[in-house]
């Protein structure tokens, strides 16, 4: 029978009564569409919530979500993207005309808005805030020509593959 | 309880879900709250309490306890101090110290 003094501290019944270790997560966030932009966040912003320590990677396409001149105008693809919701599904044929993806991107945002969900600056601002760390992968930025200027201010490095292998050590990873 | 205190362990007379959060939201009073940031190792100042009020208010309207970004965009407690003053799990612990279950939400 456990107290509820050791339950308030988390502790179960038979678990011994050690000093828990901080838990560690790192996520690859390797996409930058407007769908697959927010899965990390949310991610990250749950851990962060739970006390779990938070270090967020961002690579290749994941790149715009951290760049100040892509941030606000991620988009949803419109074409070849078999997954659509029939909310905001567009067939492939008409996908393809002008304008379909931002008129789709438009009533995403809408709706992640209508969920209580921040833009994703806004969500990067309150990640940075709410402790996560968050870091440029250093080729990607090579490869897109990107300085640290270019990215948000909340960013707190651009590093290398090396370094994210140092940091991440201990820590469950999750690719995205 | 040891023969020097035979004061009555507050903590002890209600009931708590195995993950230590309070059952009846309605068993809470302020002096739990005191009781329960204790045993969390947070002395509770007139900060926390503006979140713990805004918490059980907002459960009363919701029946969930809210999210920090709920917290932080109807008070004036900003997400950098939400997670300096309940350190290690700010949505648990304000919950817990609130009285109330687990909040559902993921923002």
């Amino acid at each position: 029978m456990i107290s509820n003094r050791e339950k308030i501290l988390g502790k179960t019944a038979g678990a011994a009564i050690t000093e828990k270790k901080t838990r560690k997560l790192c996520i690859i966030c390797s996409k930058g569409s407007l769908d697959m932009a927010y899965p990390p966040l949310i991610l990250a912003n749950a851990a962060r919530m739970s006390g779990i320590e938070v270090d967020l990677f961002f690579t290749f396409w994941g790149m715009d979500v951290i760049s100040n001149n892509k941030v606000d105008h991620l988009h949803l693809a419109t074409v070849g993207n078999p997954n659509m919701h029939p909310k905001f599904h567009i067939p492939t044929m008409l996908g393809g005309l002008p304008g379909m993806s931002s008129m789709a991107s438009a009533m995403m945002r809408k709706e992640i808005d209508s969920l209580g969900f921040p833009p994703v600056r806004e969500f990067i601002e309150l990640l940075h805030d709410a402790g996560a760390r968050l870091w440029a992968c250093k080729m990607s930025a090579d490869m897109m020509d990107l300085e640290e200027d270019d990215l948000l201010e909340h960013v707190d490095g651009v590093i290398g593959a090396m370094e994210f292998m140092d940091f991440s050590e201990d820590a469950q990873i999750i690719f995205i | 309880m040891t023969a020097q205190s035979p004061k009555v362990d507050i903590l002890e007379t209600v009931e708590f879900d195995a993950e230590g959060y309070l059952v009846d939201a309605n068993a809470w009073t302020p002096e739990l709250a005191n009781e329960i940031a204790d045993v969390l190792g947070i002395d509770l100042n007139e900060r926390h309490w503006v979140v713990i009020n805004f918490a059980r208010a907002f459960y009363g309207e919701n029946g969930d306890a809210p999210t920090m970004r709920q917290i932080a965009t109807n008070t004036d407690i900003t997400m950098k101090e939400i997670y300096q003053l309940f350190p290690g799990g700010p949505a648990k612990l304000a919950a817990k110290v609130a009285g109330l279950k687990k909040p559902t939400g993921c923002i």
